[in-house]
């Protein structure tokens, strides 16, 4: 029944008989509670809360003429004949089937050299890998921008000075590319790291059963330690998915170094900032937003519970 | 005791693996990739606003600029960017300290009691760790312009305050680290639920305490949408709304040149914090890498 399938049992029973007055039998039960109490007061005002308030907000429609009406799910159908939505839309997707199978292919890829002994000196490739998660989005998109610029940059310093045509990357055919480099560039030691920890609770007993059946280093990395590991890349897979359709921090600073290369809808958050900030739509940027964080949560409790389902099952 | 639990299990190596060669040239390009745009900012940092145009990106300028570029960056708009620094700081430490405190007496709860909708309210921790904060951050833009929290501090802290993945964490740490038999014979001694958790509980879940404000602290640090929606007053930005303001009127058209390289140095002196908190707090993001995929 649990969807969590993550209820661990404890053997609770055996505790010593205590003085059963009504008091402290309600303070037990209410104990678990009191812990909960500050996140859930903080997760129902902070993050269901608003979610609430920007629902009951889409709901309606404020004109110059006649104030505040009701409009029912107006905004929604507007959204969906929104071309403007759509193409943000199309967009991120176009980004993460490009971004996430590299990140994730490489990831996998140095998690498995170093696991399998092919990579000894690992500290310096763990840190050095690990690095670029610890850079704020901010300033990884500040670095690239400029690293990716024909001022100063040096990939066009460098083709200069090889009397080539340097490439121009924050041109709206390379911006997605531009911008799918950064994000592996910060994302691939973190994804590398957690399918490593995955790989390194493989009992080595496994390895070497295999090892006296003759098998080769590669077809122990294909045959167990991939197969084994599955359940960590389909997290890190939802999680690229997810942060995919919330594009927002890349695009946003990197708009003012190549105003050229993206509309103000290039991604739906960055439609949703343009509506909400500049144009003042809120009842509009309220229904998109909306639709956004619902579709998110929806995945990925849908996902979650196929995922814990299947766990079950085996 | 507990301290060991963090700490990586290694396996045995063998000496030698075919395939060396190509793994550590592959290995070594990528090494390459990932720091190569960090040691050209650091370079970049020590020149002028001219050395940045006139010199080779990868390699030092004649002149070294660096103490003239910190000056100029402290003293730039009034000193804002010493405000930005403090905000962030301000902002990331009692976000960190808040969340994490918060994590551990829900991951507490869930660890040890038995109690009605447990499976229910875990399961919606388990589904919002997915859920990142943008998606919530233009309604809470919303409400918080409706509600006037925001431009102040708190309409950035007080969100950050709940993280699902903190209570998950601290949750399976628990779980490893704290014994049925100890809290068991504490109750014996007539202790309360409270002064168990803080007396004894606290001290065995400390290093899951400190991962988990470790990731807080470097998302409250690294935090961008939500500060730049509710912040519209330029001494309370965080240094990545401060960065960005900046950056962005570097780039019009004619306009203050000079700002790229005071935005270059802003942002190494941005990064700096979290890179020695990284370096030296290694066992526990590790240990949160592998908490978070193993139970995962």
């Amino acid at each position: 029944m649990s969807i969590t399938g993550m209820a661990v049992p404890r053997a609770s029973k055996n505790r010593p008989p205590r003085e059963h007055y009504f008091w402290s039998r309600l303070g037990r039960k209410a104990t678990p509670y009191l812990f909960l109490s500050p996140f859930l007061a903080g997760f129902l005002v902070f993050l269901v809360y608003p979610l609430i308030y920007a629902f009951n907000l889409s709901l309606y429609r404020k004109k110059l003429i006649g104030g505040i009406t009701f409009v029912g799910l107006s905004n929604y159908i507007k959204a969906f004949q929104d071309t403007n939505f759509w193409e943000g839309v199309r967009n991120v997707l176009v980004f993460g089937a490009m971004q996430i199978p590299i990140m994730l292919g490489l990831a996998l890829l140095f998690a498995t050299l170093i696991d399998s002994g092919v990579i000894r000196r690992v500290t310096i490739f763990r840190l050095g890998y690990f690095l670029p998660f610890a850079v704020p989005n901010v300033v990884a998109a500040l670095i690239w921008g400029y690293f990716y610029g024909q001022s100063f940059g040096p990939i066009a310093q460098l083709a200069n000075l090889l009397h080539l045509q340097p490439p121009i990357f924050l041109t709206s055919k390379g911006i997605i590319p531009s911008i799918a480099n950064i994000s592996v560039w910060q994302y691939t030691g973190y994804n590398m790291l957690i399918i490593y920890a995955a790989m390194k609770a493989i009992p080595t007993e496994l390895y070497e059963a295999a090892k006296v059946d003759g098998a080769n280093e590669w077809q122990i990395a294909w045959n167990i330690r991939i197969p084994l590991v599955m359940p960590a890349i389909l997290l890190t897979f939802i999680f690229s998915i997810i942060g995919t359709l919330q594009l927002f921090n890349e695009p946003n600073v990197l708009n003012a170094v190549a105003p050229t290369a993206m509309n103000s809808h290039f991604t739906p958050n960055l439609y949703v900032y343009q509506l909400a900030f500049a144009n003042k739509q809120f009842d509009y940027s309220a229904a998109i937003s909306f639709t956004l964080a619902l579709v998110t949560a929806v995945v990925s409790s849908l996902v979650l519970f196929v995922i814990f389902r299947r766990e079950a099952n085996q | 005791m507990t301290a060991q639990t963090l700490a990586p299990v290694r396996k045995a190596r063998p000496i030698r693996r075919p395939g060396s060669v190509f793994g550590y040239t592959l290995m070594g390009v990528f090494l390459a990739y990932f720091l190569i745009p960090l040691i050209w900012l650091f370079i970049a940092s020590t020149k002028t606003n001219a050395g940045l145009f006139a010199s080779f990106g990868l390699w030092f300028d004649k002149h070294i600029n660096v103490i003239q570029n910190l000056k100029d960056l402290f003293a730039r708009d009034g000193g804002a960017f010493g405000l930005w620094m403090r905000n962030t700081a301000v902002y990331a430490i009692n976000a960190a300290l808040g969340s994490s405190i918060i994590s551990a007496l829900a991951g507490y709860a869930f660890a040890q009691y038995h109690f009605k909708g447990r499976n229910l309210l875990f399961g919606i921790v388990l589904a919002s760790v997915f859920v990142p904060g943008t998606a919530f951050a233009v309604p809470l833009y919303l409400l918080e312009s409706k509600t006037g929290l925001s431009n102040s501090l708190l309409a950035v802290i007080l969100p950050a305050l709940v993280n699902p993945f903190g209570v998950y964490l601290m949750r399976i740490y628990t779980e490893q680290a704290v014994s049925q038999d100890l809290i068991d014979a504490a109750r014996v001694d007539g202790a309360g639920e409270l002064r168990i958790f803080a007396t004894i509980v606290f001290r065995l879940i400390a290093p899951g305490f400190v991962t988990v404000f470790l990731f807080a602290f470097v998302g409250a640090w690294n935090n961008y949408f939500l500060p730049l929606l509710v912040l519209s007053k330029m001494n309370l930005y965080p240094v990545t709304v401060g960065l960005a303001y900046w950056n962005g009127l570097a780039s019009l058209p004619g306009n203050a040149q000079v700002l790229y390289i005071l935005v270059i140095t802003g942002s190494v002196v941005a990064i700096l914090p979290l890179m020695i908190v990284f370096l030296f707090l290694q066992r526990y993001w590790q240990a949160g890498l592998s908490l978070g995929s193993i139970r995962g």
